[in-house]
């Protein structure tokens, strides 16, 4: 039996007419990688930040850690760590002072959080360039200290919403070696959304697939392939192909 | 072993310590390292020195048996003028509304267009913090730099004159810069209200200044129209025409440059005794003579009032449509 840390039961949320989440229902276990997969549009961020308490969900419920973010989002921040697509920091500020900053808005003693932010720049890269302004760092680098801006709160969860869009090849494989790692070594559960089909494929226990709000299919690699390919060991581009042809049909009918 | 078990808070923290706390300091840092706060900090000295500078000249203009006559000699550093420059009063009654918009008009749609917003809001932090730690920033900075400029002018002033204020001209200036401070939140809260309306910075900064041309320029010439069309051809009695100026001065009212004004000249001139028009049966028997500094007080209630009561429909529009909105990164 394993541990269910995110669940989402019936979750939609409708924007006027488009429903940009229907009717969603997913698990994410303890101390695995999901991959939330889906074309541009297809309501990843919207699940995103409806599990953040960043939106209110039309209707269906989540429930991360526990906990309803729509009722108690404070304490699901507390133990999520959120890192935005395209994330952001105070340019004029330096890298270990946007940590620190962080440090403080969670309530993090000043001690502890020099040293967390230290050990955690370290651990991304970025020792050098902790003095220099966050304005002066690459794309790479942004996303190397947003992934260590989330890990200041010490998160038991933490969600990458397209954390790997805009970096070098070389970058990439360094930052999803670095997911790897954490979820090995602290036991992180990690939410990863993308929709670059091989990084997925990389690192990823579990997916889902998106399209137009509704979550298509979802379970390992193995299990999908045999699903949609009838056979074992498929790539997931194959199955993604399959499944968006399965939607065209069904759309004709 | 005894495990140590550590309450958790259940309320919130109180709101000077803790994130909060932490959220004032960094917007204030913000202001300081500015280029911003340098050049507004350089046009309040060089009005400070401006409207000094014009209220010793015409100190120093007037014949000594006139000065022996004048009351309030301190006060009259703040309002009066050689006519060469604007007094002090009026100056600063012009440049807040600026303050306040330069320490507002970029508050949220800055944060949301350097993607910051979101990461910030994925903190363990009520959404309001965000807005309460721009306001009370904001806010503290404007209420250093004037009450600087109230102690620096006064200072100068001693000098200059070698006669120490009385104790209600000493009241009286207080009261002056508290006042200017609720005039200048006003600003601020107009300016954050537009940085929450628009996603653009120029376009929010552009929407404040509008509003404050409006008000300063084009909202008394249109009441002007308005008058002009209202009066009667003829007043049949003096009670009439009294009341007519009234009912325009209400109307002027709605402008809260027009509310500023009235309550600085109160505050400043201790012989004004009425903002409004008056009829001869109810000026008879009148001595002329100052106000004390409760009854002052008393008479600009109303116009205190009035620029609170804007200010909390500022900020709670503001805090409405924040409070409601779904952040997504930038």
């Amino acid at each position: 039996m394993q541990n269910t840390v995110i669940e989402l039961k019936e979750l939609t949320r409708r924007y006027g007419d488009f429903t940009a989440v229907r009717s969603l229902n997913l698990s994410v276990h303890k101390g695995e990688i999901f991959g939330l997969l889906g074309p541009n549009g297809a309501g990843k961020s919207t699940t995103i930040l409806m599990m953040l308490g960043l939106t209110e969900p039309s209707s269906g419920k989540a429930l991360v850690a526990g906990l309803d973010p729509a009722r108690n989002p404070l304490e699901v921040k507390r133990r999520v760590g959120y890192l935005p697509e395209d994330v952001g920091f105070y340019d004029n500020r330096t890298g270990l002072e946007n940590l620190l900053y962080t440090g403080r808005l969670n309530g993090i003693p000043e001690k502890e959080a020099q040293a967390r932010a230290h050990n955690l720049l370290k651990k991304v890269g970025l020792s050098d360039a902790a003095h220099k302004k966050t304005s002066t760092y690459s794309r790479g680098m942004r996303q190397r200290l947003g992934l260590a801006d989330v890990l200041m709160k010490q998160p038991e969860i933490i969600i990458l919403d397209e954390p790997t869009s805009g970096i070098d090849p070389q970058g990439l494989r360094f930052f999803l070696e670095l997911l790897r790692t954490l979820r090995k070594e602290e036991g992180l559960t990690i939410l990863f959304s993308s929709h670059h089909l091989q990084q997925v494929e990389q690192v990823c226990d579990r997916v889902g697939l998106f399209v137009q709000g509704q979550l298509r299919a979802c379970g390992s690699l193995q299990e999908l392939s045999e699903q949609w390919l009838k056979r074992p060991n498929g790539a997931l581009e194959e199955v993604y192909n399959c499944i968006l042809a399965h939607q065209l049909e069904t759309e004709k009918l | 072993m005894n495990t140590i078990k550590i309450p958790l808070p259940s309320s919130r923290p109180a709101l000077g310590a803790g994130p909060f706390g932490a959220m004032i300091q960094k917007e204030m840092a913000d202001h300081l390292r500015s280029w911003r706060f340098l050049l507004l900090l350089g046009l309040l000295v060089l009005t400070c020195l401006g409207s000094m500078y014009a209220a010793l000249s015409s100190f120093s203009s007037l014949p000594p048996s006139e000065l022996a006559k004048m009351e309030f000699f301190f006060l009259k550093l703040f309002s009066i003028s050689d006519g060469s420059l604007p007094s002090y009063a009026i100056f600063i009654g012009f440049l807040g509304p600026l303050l306040g918009i330069a320490l507002g008009f970029d508050a949220i749609n800055s944060e949301h267009n350097n993607g910051t917003l979101s990461r910030l809001l994925s903190q363990p932090i009520y959404r309001d913090y965000v807005l309460h730690a721009k306001f009370l920033a904001a806010l503290a900075i404007s209420a250093i730099l004037l009450f600087s400029l109230t102690i620096v002018v006064s200072g100068w002033g001693l000098l200059a004159l070698g006669i120490p204020p009385g104790a209600d001209e000493v009241l009286r200036i207080l009261m002056f810069t508290l006042l200017t401070i609720a005039y200048i939140s006003l600003w601020i809260n107009l300016a954050i209200l537009f940085s929450i309306v628009f996603r653009q910075t120029s376009a929010s900064a552009l929407g404040s200044l509008s509003v404050w041309l409006f008000f300063s320029v084009f909202f008394n010439m249109l009441i002007d129209v308005v008058a002009k069309h209202l009066a009667p051809k003829q007043f049949l009695s003096e009670a009439q025409a009294v009341a007519f100026q009234n009912f325009v001065l209400n109307l002027l009212r709605f402008n809260p440059i027009h509310l500023f004004n009235e309550a600085t000249n109160i505050v400043l001139m201790p012989s004004v005794r009425s903002t409004g028009a008056l009829t001869m049966e109810q000026i008879s028997g009148t001595l002329p003579g100052a106000l004390p500094v409760g009854q002052s007080l008393l008479m600009i209630g109303p116009q205190l009032t009035g620029l609170f009561a804007s200010t909390i429909v500022l900020f709670a529009l503001g805090y409405f449509l924040f409070m409601r909105r779904e952040v997504r990164s930038r």
